[in-house]
């Protein structure tokens, strides 16, 4: 019997993986999708919480989540294809100019 | 269903979001003017963007004293609403005053760029009226995406690439921990509204010990701490300030940063008002934090825009003091201090568009030795600013201070209000410097690439004038922010 408990629990693991991606990796599209999977792991607390709550605002809410993630894919990639004709590179490491 | 539908056509009330559909109408059709008009020139699109700023100003007014309630309780266009929108509008006008000139300079007068800044004015728009957590984040991600185009605008120049992506990276980080804490709280209270928050909380008194539910709040309150750049959720701040186009830096010290204020404020005040004695100790230990790095850090700055962001950043801690007080001299000084903070900073920061060379390079304590003999007007202006963000009167950023810190007195936190006046103090030695650099250094060079324009000397007339205006008359606007305080 799979209860709100898993779910809660998965979407913990999901959420900490994405947190853990964002901080340790180097290279900024794999830094994106792990931002992208903390953003699937709320989706999935939404969803489960809302079957357990019982009414329909987590359901709507998560619609919104997936538009807003798209609307920042878009602006985040314009993004990074402008540092990389810059640099030739998106490696975090070379975000470089702006410090101290 | 036919009953659902009919219930939701009752609920809404164009009424309540007039003002962010006028102006984000507008701005989409700005976008076409831009479209159809010669690449290169954009001086129209940004007196047509003043304009849409104005009739929606007027719009928003219309919201004073005649909250506007819609969509079901998720928007309330109240006088608070209408102050933080006021404020955001205020912003945005004068960064457009002083983007037209900038622009020209840099080589890149695109039109696009005053859209996007009115976009960002409805997106905060949202959330000074939002009283659902999915309003306020729809707000919140409005005004976000567009400031991350903003302020990777300059996209031939590195340092501007790398402060739109560091934001977008970071905003985008944080917006997952905000979503993450509004999905618990959703599953503890079983609403995403506000009100129905502070309805669980009063029916629940021990919710303070339910873990999912602390755990829901404190990840709300760091996507929020992360949009006011409070300590420790501030590292972003001085890199993008410093990388973003001049104007947009000082627009999301301003605008932003007060929608983010209102956010929080509504949040906290009116959804978690039963459990004030638990947050505000942690307000308390935020705000000192926030003054102290903030200031201590600026100390060693040579760049003027990077000392600026962490002088941002220990702002945000004085305007942390009047949640800690929650009172209401110390709510309505919150109000008062982000319109102060708003011409302060705005005018500032227009001095430095207006002396910068192209590509910026020389806004450091060396590049403005001397300023005060060459351009001697620019330099008595850039004074008064830097007094004012100091905290020394008659100017208006010592009002904001003693109402904020008095509030704190009133609440009984006599050792915040200490430790405010003495990170005031520390703060002196840097804005000092400034002027020391301006008045008594021998002139590198003569500033002769300084021309005058009318849109930027409108923009810096209008911050003075507030400067002033509310450093010598507070009490008008001191009784408006009572009036929008909760």
């Amino acid at each position: 019997m799979i209860t709100v408990n898993h779910y809660l629990l998965l979407s913990a693991i999901l959420f900490a993986i994405g947190t853990f991606g964002v901080l340790t990796r180097k290279n900024a599209i794999v830094i994106f999708m792990c931002i992208e999977v903390m953003l699937n792991s709320v989706n999935l607390t939404f969803i489960a919480l809302s079957r357990h709550v019982g009414n329909m605002d987590g359901q709507i809410f998560v619609f919104f989540v997936m538009t807003v993630a798209a609307a920042e894919a878009a602006v985040g990639l314009a993004l990074m294809i402008a540092f990389y004709r810059n640099k030739d590179s998106i490696d975090v490491d070379d975000f470089n100019m702006l410090k101290w | 269903m036919e009953n659902l539908v009919q219930e939701a056509i009752q609920n809404v009330n164009m009424q309540a979001i007039m003002p962010s559909l006028v102006l984000s109408g507008l701005a989409m059709v700005l976008l076409m003017v831009s479209v159809f008009s010669k690449r290169g020139s954009s001086t129209h699109v940004a007196w047509l963007s003043v304009l849409a700023l104005i009739v929606t100003g007027f719009v928003a007014l219309t919201g004073w004293n005649n909250p506007q309630s819609g969509f079901a309780g998720s928007v309330l266009f109240d006088n608070f609403a209408t102050f933080f929108s006021m404020i955001c509008i205020v912003a945005a006008g004068l960064t457009i005053l002083m983007s037209d000139d900038y622009l020209r300079r840099e080589n890149f007068p695109v039109s696009e760029y005053y859209p996007l800044i009115l976009f960002t004015t409805a997106g905060a728009m949202w959330m000074a009226s939002g009283t659902d957590l999915m309003t306020i984040f729809l707000g919140l991600e409005v005004l976000s995406v567009s400031l991350y185009v903003l302020a990777g605008f300059f996209r031939h120049q590195t340092r501007s690439n790398e402060a739109g992506l560091k934001y977008f990276f970071l905003g985008a980080f944080s917006t997952g921990f905000l979503l993450y804490g509004v999905a618990l709280l959703y599953g503890v209270t079983g609403t995403t509204k506000v009100e129905g928050i502070a309805a669980y909380v009063r029916a629940n008194p021990d919710a303070a010990l339910n873990t999912m539910f602390i755990a829901g709040g404190l990840l709300l309150l760091v996507g929020f701490l992360f949009k006011v750049a409070a300590a420790p959720f501030h590292m972003w701040t001085p890199d993008v300030y410093q990388g973003a186009p001049t104007p947009i830096t000082a627009f999301m010290s301003a605008g932003p940063k007060a929608a983010a204020f209102a956010a929080l404020m509504r949040v906290m005040i009116v959804g978690l008002d039963g459990l004030q004695s638990e947050l505000t100790t942690l307000f308390w230990i935020l705000a000192v934090l926030t003054m102290t790095i903030g200031n201590f850090v600026a100390l060693s700055q040579k760049d003027l825009k990077r000392m600026l962001a962490y002088s941002s950043i220990s702002h945000a801690g004085y305007a942390l003091v009047g949640l800690v007080a929650w009172n209401e001299i110390g709510l309505s000084a919150i109000l008062f201090y982000m319109l102060v903070y708003t011409f302060m900073n705005m005018g500032a920061f227009a001095v430095l568009v207006l002396i910068g060379k192209q590509g910026e390079n020389n806004l450091n304590l060396d590049g403005i030795a001397g300023l005060g003999y060459k351009k001697p007007v620019l330099g008595v202006v850039l004074t008064i600013f830097l007094l004012s963000l100091m905290g020394i009167p008659p100017t208006a950023g010592f009002i904001g201070k003693f109402y904020m810190f008095s509030g704190a007195v009133e609440a009984g936190y006599i050792w915040l209000a200490v430790i405010g006046v003495l990170n005031s103090a520390v703060s002196l030695y840097y804005y000092l410097r400034v002027v020391v650099q301006m008045y008594f250094k021998d002139p590198a060079e003569d500033f002769s690439w300084v021309s005058i324009n009318v849109p930027t000397a409108i923009s810096i007339a209008i911050s003075l004038g507030g400067v002033l205006y509310m450093g010598m008359f507070p009490n008008t606007l001191m009784q408006l922010a009572k009036l929008a305080g909760f």
